[in-house]
């Protein structure tokens, strides 16, 4: 294997490994705020998606992008209230099964909404066959897109939770939400306000990946799967963990094509995960002390 | 014997449905009512795993393929092997669906909550991919032409029109011992153990209950359920896909258990019993799928404990 043929592969997995980032941030986001695994994030990237493709062809792009995002991130807040909030204290085995229902209906309707087609957005600049020159790797000017979005998500997530004073409520509502009350905290629109930053980002990674990868209603699941990977991986409620698990999961997987078939890329990644799970459940950068409750 | 009344109920509802059906010249129906027995044999051990050990399975229809194609694989591509008994596929297919079980359990089940639920949903994930990747599997177009299976004393598993009847009582006869086995185990040391488990696993440990072993145990047992119902219909359908294997399986199995009431296998006997023949007469249409997603939200928003739950409040206020 040459160098730059190295190139192809890091550059590939980074690509979808950002992917996979973005929606592990998702379940830490959500997570951090309720204790709860949402299982349908990986729908948000599909709406995302899908609804950028629908709107994509009576206005210009970059509307159909923003209505798309704020539109999943409505859809998250709907979800929340209408499901969810009024639970108090729900067990664990209810609030998966919960969510998974949510990610069935949420599937459901966008098969009766658009159809079981595959959509794509079209390139954000250029067009399928466009290329650029990396350092002798050759990759589409969506790949920089997917780079740089998520790279500023990533950025704005930070500099929002640890600048700003809602960011720091958040925080507090995380790591104590009775204490966080007591200091006048409004956690439940806090709560409310995580699950529309987890959707509106889900939706914005599923409209800059579409090009590249398709939008189709069944997507959400082997994403939900993956991103939860990287979520463990990098330490549960850790997005800065999140982020080099998800690079790492996606390059993995990437490499792991130039071996296996292509045909077993997710069973790669799904066996990645359960190795974590088994061995390192505390995630890369974890202490054993520092591991959740759920692990032994 | 208070504890035998839902076995003898059900093995009275089966022999009932038969006569009336055949008596009505509506014995097409029988089908449909046979292939939801091994369905249900899949939700009967789920509701042990979940209802009993407390341990959520998001890959049930792993193990129900898994069962599934190892007899349909014995019994086309590799028939020659089998050719003096070709009976013994079934025990085979029992057998690979343990020996997974029981690979897999060992470290999934040190697992809880979200971690448990992940891992099993990848487990399940992993299974299909590898039926869609795998040539020996058949890839997306699955196996067909599975032939029937004689079994003893003139028995014959197979989908001929000629015998539905007598599929039809093998199908529930073997969900009846099923019921059977769940409720004298339930009933037994072994079934107070896993409750105690259900109820605070480190208060189990510390009456001196092995939690380990037990849920391992329920877990291989609920795999052989699921691995039992795929090995049969394989042989009843003459054929399996790879549909079977995926994660929307799983969720259904989910949802007949929680709808039955966790921790009532007869209320998950009858419960499934009912929404898979509709399911598999059609009766959802277009929003099959979507009838089971909103059965598990409206279930475990409104009546936690199950369809027959709800009743039972409802009778006390």
């Amino acid at each position: 294997m040459g160098a730059d043929q190295i190139l192809q592969y890091l550059l590939s997995g980074i690509t979808t490994g950002s992917v996979y980032a973005i929606v592990g941030i998702g379940f830490n986001i959500i997570y951090s705020s309720t204790g709860i695994i949402n299982f349908a994030q990986g729908e948000f990237l599909m709406l995302g998606g899908m609804i950028s493709v629908s709107l994509s062809h009576s206005m210009p792009l970059a509307a159909a992008i923003a209505a798309a995002v704020i539109m999943t991130g409505l859809i998250g807040v709907l979800l929340q209230r209408l499901f969810i909030s009024w639970l108090k204290n729900p067990a664990v085995l209810r609030m998966i099964i919960i969510t998974i229902g949510l990610s069935i209906l949420v599937r459901e309707a966008s098969l009766h909404i658009w159809d079981e087609k595959v959509h794509a957005l079209p390139f954000w600049t250029g067009s399928e066959t466009s290329s650029l020159a990396v350092l002798g790797a050759r990759i589409s000017p969506q790949v920089l897109w997917v780079l740089g979005v998520s790279a500023l998500m990533v950025g704005a997530l930070t500099l929002f939770f640890r600048h700003t004073l809602t960011g720091k409520a958040m925080r507090a509502c995380a790591s104590n939400a009775t204490a966080a009350r007591l200091c006048g905290i409004r956690t439940s629109s806090l709560v409310t306000l995580s699950f529309f930053i987890a959707a509106a980002m889900g939706g914005l990674a599923g409209c800059v990946v579409s090009p590249l990868t398709q939008t189709q209603y069944d997507m959400g699941t082997s994403l939900a799967v993956k991103g939860f990977t990287c979520a463990v991986l990098g330490g549960l409620g850790n997005v800065t963990g999140a982020v080099a698990a998800g690079l790492l999961v996606g390059v993995l997987e990437a490499a792991s094509i130039s071996v296996l078939p292509l045909a077993y890329k997710d069973v790669v990644a799904l066996a990645i995960m359960l190795c974590i799970l088994f061995f390192r459940p505390e995630g890369l950068f974890g202490g054993r002390a520092a591991a959740p409750a759920g692990v032994r | 014997m208070r504890r035998y009344a839902p076995v003898v109920l059900l093995a009275a509802a089966v022999i009932a449905a038969q006569l009336i059906l055949s008596f009505l010249k509506l014995e097409f129906l029988l089908t449909q009512l046979t292939m939801s027995a091994y369905y249900t044999l899949v939700a009967l051990g789920l509701c042990l795993l979940m209802g009993y050990a407390g341990q959520v399975s998001l890959g049930h229809a792993g193990f129900f393929a898994i069962g599934g194609y190892t007899t349909a694989v014995l019994s086309t591509a590799g028939a020659a092997a089998l050719s003096f008994a070709p009976w013994l596929s079934l025990p085979a297919a029992v057998a690979a669906t343990a020996v997974v079980a029981l690979v897999i359990g060992v470290p999934v089940l040190r697992l809880r909550g979200h971690y448990l639920a992940m891992a099993t949903l990848a487990f399940g994930f992993i299974v299909s991919r590898v039926i869609l990747a795998t040539a020996v599997f058949g890839q997306a177009d699955g196996i067909s032409d599975v032939p029937g299976i004689r079994l003893f004393a003139g028995l014959v598993l197979s989908g001929k029109r000629t015998l539905r009847v007598q599929n039809y009582y093998i199908a529930w006869a073997l969900v009846t011992l099923g019921l059977l086995f769940a409720v004298n185990l339930i009933g037994s040391r072994v079934g107070r153990a896993l409750r105690a488990i259900h109820g605070n696993e480190e208060a189990a440990a510390a009456m001196g209950i092995d939690v380990g072993r037990f849920k391992l145990a329920v877990f291989v047992l609920s795999a052989v359920y699921a691995g039992v119902g795929g090995a049969c219909l394989v042989h009843f359908n003459a054929g399996i896909g790879p549909g079977e294997a995926g994660v929307m399986k799983s969720v259904r199995y989910l949802a007949l258990v929680a709808a039955g009431g966790m921790g009532s296998p007869w209320g998950t006997v009858a419960v499934s019993a009912g929404l898979t023949f509709l399911s598999l007469r059609g009766a959802f249409g277009l929003y099959d799928d979507a009838v089971f997603g909103a059965l598990l939200v409206g279930i475990m928003l409104f009546a936690p404990e199950g369809l027959f739950g709800l009743v039972a409040r409802g009778r006390r206020t």
